[in-house]
């Protein structure tokens, strides 16, 4: 019976209405009056045609923008990574910019291996990005021979699972002209193929060896097993989403990052505006403020209507507005009107601040509605 | 009022073309001269009367009107020679670069051309953003084609040379072969490089008429000595003038092309300063007192320019700004006016025939007696000052239709505000209370939302004029309206401070006779006797609180020390009111009574309680002191205890880290895992000694009644006066900088003792040592710089977020559009409910089941 009230709430009301009904008994006619009085109080606490939602949800984060902290770095919980919060992180979130400060994953695995700490690390090793340098001891430039000899750090190797033979495979395959072998006393030798090689090649392709990639996922430049609710979890530090999602291991129904571009291009649009929601909400409650949920919903929602993600910025949401005063009152007035000028663009004075310059009411709230009479023509006699 | 008799319905931009602009002027412009001898506007001179007047005796010679009534008229400059227009440079590059410099068309055959132009006028007028696209590919498009597919002739590139000329394979073009140039091109082929030729022609681009502004826009302003000091455009049109004259006269007189030239280049030098005088590559045209001139753009330009000081945001009249003061005994809605305010700001009354002969004594009073009035205003719209000499005659004709402009008297409704704005609650409507003194009073508790205090904070006031006004006002803006934050669902508005305290000890402990609790309860403002009737000898705290609430109120919560009040059918049978039942952001009760009685009678309960507070203490007696941070020897000594052990273990930590006993955490190296757990200990000492306080105090320390009703203050600041300060961190870590491998001189290289990295033993009472101090002082410069940087931050933010959002709309659908009308959201977060009228943005859906159950 209840079904008829289905059309006339929320599907989030009524489904948690349905479940709350199961836990209590109630009689048909409590249950009916339970329906009438809710859907009674959700009436009268549905938001009001007209209400500019827009400037309370602006205000909803600009009053609280002023009590956040400036401190850019903050040890994330229990790991040892650092990211960055507080007020430059909500900056960067509604900016939409490119490149993340901190760019972070947090890479949960498939069932099989989120329990053994072993395969949690041997994955993580996987992840990880790494260069040649992270596994020599020493590079030295052998002036006589004309090679650069490294020697090796033989426990950073078998931390990250690297072997010998690998290493020469990757190595030789990536440096180019250049002949890499093994020493008997484990040092590697890398030598140019080119007879006679200056002095100033050999410290370059020194240089070069030391910024070499061996293996793992490029970007991904920390990595961090921990343990979270009883299961193995990897954080990182850089991310690099669409590539770790390659990894059979990796869950890629909980794994995520916090740079909203990488889990637009992985995951697509929706995805990103999920991303923007969970990440804006974390600042906002690591801060110990407190925001509702619905203005987070609103600006992530307002940055992926147009299909892209676009950051509250001159060059984003505000220059796709088609009102010119409203874009040349905010940034850079000259350069609108100019190009207003020569499109001959009309302004049809639609939004708020137009009317404000022309001493119009606006159209929102109480200057929304209009009033029209119709005037009686006098019969005639 | 002046009623909106047109409605400007849409504002179209564009290009003046040469006929234009002589088809909007009423003067040429032929002399520099700006006065004749008698000091009267020359005629064809730039103060011409003709574009309107800005002395008071004048009348504009082409409306009539005199000054205010006229706004000025145009004229224009024929120039000698054409004239780039600086800010068009780009667009007419372009233009060059994609058209044929012999045929003028664009350099693409006709077949693209049809394919171009279908796409452009299949797309909608409004769509600018997708033509400009286009535009842009087009131009792009054309960038390496070298040959004319129209009539074969060979293209050569084109360059700037900064600011305003054309290179052609190093020849310049000047201006007349670029308007040459111009003018061939055919309107469709414009239209296809981003024109519209209905309102914007490529040769407009080129100026040959200069646009004049009238007299109004560049007022002169007569300094003391009766000089005349000229606006600095007016100055600078002067020169443009002046050169275009002697251009003129040396081209009639067929001087040498060199000559020519160099004045040409002058008059476009003052041409392009006089639109922009900011341009990197040219020097800036200055006053002979070597300031720089302000011309157009930057008259338009930045926080200061006419965009954002005076369209966006506009002055207003009747509007008074004075210091703040507190004043409890008025109600939250209220707010006090020193008479002297009030006999400044009016109201306007129309006359009718019931309320002529109260109105008619306002005026009798006049402006100089309260409450009096200042202007009457007739029918015609005429406004006539309230003198001594013209009362008499005013009170005669004073008849239905005739507007008062009375004094401001209690319960006119007012616009009270405090900036930063930063969200709805800085701005509420109040009820005026007209009071002695200088400066306006507040009710302490409307403080939170404005987030005000009364250090010498100034607040502004404004009378709305109009009934529309005032009815906005009341209804959709006065303080009780505003009691819930839209932010996120909770009160605003609650008790405060000594309002805390005090009903916390009342409903607490207190006992007070008979007649004690009815002297308290009349003395704020209940004096239903039939309520007192129930009282015995000796009356609780409780009680008397219990009188304030409804009868029918039932209602369970929790207060800060997890402990249940329960309230039953109005009274308050358990639990001790706090800071979590009436106070701000936490007040569980309040929002309850919000929810079941309505706002009005919300802020009238909770306006009583507010007063219960203070008169509570005033029974009591309530005070602080530093008396209040005593403590006893043992439980000194057991802090000392605390310290000492702490010390003792870092002391070991770091005897392991010597002895490289300590294993790294992951990802970290040994020396900052060490400084990990050295902070992590030393952290926890001003908690742990925190807790030993709370222990061990006495309930009815002062300062422990302040932090244990949330009234002001914790165990942590009560810590750090009576025990000891504790770490002080920058940046997350102990403290760092300073000198090489120590923080200050007097310490060892590399020490890493608690003492040597801002840990502070001493309490503020006792008194820091001068290392604690410093390392003090460092924390709190850092706060300082923090709040200093963020302010502008934040406010950045905020003003971007506000111009991107401002006019999203929820719809009478339900959803949530832009001014376009594009769908952002379906339903306003996903639910439609208003977080500012649910409870905490949701529906209590088990409370409901409770209530039809009776459970």
């Amino acid at each position: 019976m209840s079904e008829e009230y289905k059309d006339q709430l929320p599907l989030s009301i009524w489904e948690e209405a349905q479940k709350e009904l199961k836990n209590n008994n109630l009689t048909k006619k409590q249950e009916k009056e339970f329906f009438d009085k809710l859907v009674e109080t959700y009436k009268s606490s549905r938001i009001t045609p007209g209400e500019s939602i827009g400037v309370i949800t602006a205000e909803s984060f600009g009053e609280p923008g002023t009590q956040m902290t400036l401190n850019i770095f903050h040890f994330a919980g229990v790991a040892e990574l650092n990211v960055t919060l507080g007020l430059p992180r909500l900056i960067e979130i509604f900016d939409a910019r490119k490149e993340a400060s901190t760019p972070s994953m947090e890479i949960y695995l498939d069932k099989e291996y989120n329990k053994d700490i072993n395969a949690a690390k041997r994955i993580a090793a996987l992840i990880k990005e790494t260069k040649f340098w992270e596994l020599a001891q020493e590079f030295s430039i052998n002036i006589a021979k004309l090679q650069v000899e490294v020697i090796l750090n033989k426990k950073n190797m078998r931390d990250l699972r690297i072997t010998d033979q690998m290493l020469l495979k990757t190595l030789s395959e990536s440096m180019k002209d250049t002949t890499v072998r093994q020493n008997k006393d484990d040092s590697i030798v890398l030598k140019p193929s080119k007879e006679n090689t200056e002095l100033k090649e050999l410290y370059k392709l020194k240089e070069k060896a030391k910024e070499t990639f061996i293996k793992g996922i490029s970007g991904v430049t920390q990595v961090l097993p921990i343990k979270q609710n009883n299961e193995f979890v990897i954080l990182t530090a850089g991310s690099n989403l669409k590539e770790v999602f390659k990894l059979k291991e990796v869950d890629k129904s909980r794994s995520t990052s916090n740079d909203i571009f990488e889990v637009l291009k992985a995951l697509g649009i929706e995805a990103a505006r999920q991303a923007i929601i969970n990440e804006a909400l974390k600042v906002i409650r690591e801060q110990g403020l407190d925001v509702d949920i619905r203005h987070i919903l609103f600006i992530a929602d307002l940055m992926t209507a147009s299909g892209t993600v676009k950051g509250i910025t001159r060059s984003g949401i505000t220059s796709d507005k088609e009102s010119v005063l409203a874009r040349a009152s905010f940034e850079t007035p000259i350069r609108h009107i100019i190009d207003a000028s020569l499109l001959g663009e009309e302004d049809e004075l639609t939004s708020v601040i137009e009317n404000v310059i022309v001493n119009q009411p606006v159209p929102l709230g109480t200057g929304l509605p209009g009033l029209i009479a119709r005037i009686k023509k006098p019969e005639a006699k | 009022m002046a009623e909106i008799s047109k409605k400007i319905d849409r504002i179209t931009f564009g290009l003046l073309s040469p006929e234009d602009v002589k088809k909007l002027s009423y003067v040429k412009i032929v002399t520099p001269e700006l006065y004749d001898k008698e000091g009267y506007p020359v005629d064809g001179g730039l103060m011409d009367t003709r574009m309107g007047v800005i002395d008071p005796g004048l009348t504009c010679r082409t409306c009539g009107e005199k000054l205010k009534e006229c706004a000025g008229h145009f004229g224009y400059i024929d120039l000698a020679r054409p004239i780039i227009h600086v800010k068009y440079v780009r667009v007419i590059l372009d233009l060059l670069k994609s058209t044929c410099r012999e045929c003028g068309r664009i350099l693409l055959d006709d077949k693209e051309i049809a394919k171009h132009k279908t796409y452009l006028d299949s797309l909608d007028k409004r769509d600018v953003i997708s033509r400009r696209r286009r535009t842009k590919l087009i131009k792009e498009s054309l960038k390496n084609i070298r040959k004319c597919p129209h009539c074969k002739e060979k293209q050569y590139s084109v360059k700037i040379e900064k600011p305003t000329s054309f290179m052609e394979n190093d020849k310049r073009l000047t201006p007349i072969d670029v308007k040459t140039r111009l003018d061939k091109i055919q309107n469709l082929d414009a239209e296809l490089l981003g024109f519209n030729t209905e309102h914007a022609k490529p040769s407009s681009t080129i100026i040959t008429l200069l646009f004049i502004p009238p007299v109004t826009m560049r007022p002169s302003i007569t300094l003391e000595s009766g000089e005349r000091s000229e606006d600095d455009l007016t100055h600078k049109l002067g020169d443009i003038v002046r050169i275009n004259q002697r251009l003129f006269e040396n081209i009639n007189a067929g001087a040498p092309e060199v000559i020519v030239e160099d004045l040409w280049d002058l008059l476009q030098y003052h041409i392009t300063t006089y639109f922009d005088n900011t341009l990197t590559d040219v020097p800036p045209a200055r006053h002979r007192s070597g300031q720089p001139l302000k011309t157009l753009t930057e008259r338009i330009k930045s926080k200061e320019g006419r965009f954002r000081y005076n369209l966006a945001g506009k002055r207003v009249n009747f509007a008074a700004r004075t210091v703040v003061s507190p004043d409890p005994e008025i109600e939250f809605n209220e707010v006090g006016i020193p008479k002297q305010v009030a006999m400044d700001l009016t109201v306007p009354e129309r006359v009718t025939q019931w309320n002529i002969e109260r109105l008619k004594k306002f005026v009798e009073k006049g402006p100089k007696t309260y409450p009096g009035s200042n202007y009457v205003l007739r029918p015609d719209g005429r406004k006539k000052k309230i003198t001594d000499e013209t009362k008499e005659q005013l009170l005669e004709e004073l008849q239905p239709g005739y507007i008062v402009e009375r004094h401001l008297m209690d319960g006119d409704i007012a616009i009270f505000n405090r900036q930063p704005s930063l969200h709805k609650m800085s701005i509420m409507g109040h009820r005026v209370r007209v009071i002695p003194g200088r400066s306006f009073r507040l009710n302490p508790a409307v403080c939170y939302p404005y987030n005000a205090d009364f250090d010498g904070d100034e607040m502004n006031l404004h009378i709305p004029q109009t009934e529309e006004a005032r009815a906005e006002a009341e209804v959709l803006m006065e303080v009780q309206t505003q009691l819930i934050s839209p932010k996120h669902g909770l009160n605003v508005i609650g008790c405060m401070e000594d309002s805390v305290s005090g009903n916390y000890l009342l409903t607490r402990e207190m006992n007070l006779s008979k007649e004690e609790a009815i002297n308290l309860l009349m003395n704020i403002g209940v004096n239903d006797t039939s309520k007192f009737k129930k009282f015995k000898s000796q009356v609780t705290g409780r009680e008397i609180f219990s009188i304030l609430l409804p009868k029918d109120l039932n209602f369970i919560t929790k207060n800060r020390d997890d402990e249940e009040v329960i309230i039953k059918d109005g009274e308050l049978i358990q639990g001790t009111i706090d800071s979590d039942i009436i106070g701000e952001e936490g007040g569980t009760l309040i929002r309850k009574l919000h929810k079941d009685y309505g706002e009005d009678e919300t802020l009238r309960i909770l306006s009583i309680i507010f007063k219960l507070g203070i008169k509570a203490l005033e029974i009591n007696g309530f005070t602080t002191g530093i008396n209040d941070t005593d403590l006893e020897e043992e439980l000194v000594n057991r802090i000392k205890q605390v310290v000492n052990d702490t010390n003792k273990e870092v002391k070991n930590l770091i005897t392991k880290y010597h002895n490289n006993e300590l294993d790294a955490m992951p990802s970290k190296t040994i020396e900052e895992t060490l400084e990990l757990m050295i902070l992590q200990l030393l952290n926890k000492v001003r908690n742990k000694v925190g807790e030993l306080i709370a222990e061990n105090a006495s309930p009815n320390n002062p300062t422990i009644i302040m932090a244990n009703s949330g009234a002001k203050g914790n165990i942590l600041n009560l810590a750090m006066m009576s025990a000891l300060v504790g770490q002080q961190a920058l940046r997350g870590r102990r403290i760092e900088k300073g000198y090489e491998g120590r923080t200050l001189s007097l310490f060892k290289k590399g020490e890493l003792s608690p003492k040597s990295k801002g840990f502070i033993e001493s309490a503020f009472k006792e008194g820091l040592d001068p290392t604690e101090f410093f390392f003090g002082a460092m924390t709190g410069r850092d706060s300082l710089m923090d709040t200093a940087l963020r302010t502008p931050k934040s406010g950045y933010l905020y003003r971007r977020l506000a111009n991107a959002l401002q006019d999203l709309k929820i719809e009478y659908d339900y959803t949530v559009r832009d001014a376009n009308k594009m769908i952002i959201q379906f339903k306003y977060g996903e639910d439609g409910i208003d977080v500012a009228k649910s409870e905490k943005g949701t529906i209590n859906i088990k409370g409901l089941i409770r209530e039809v159950t009776g459970k």
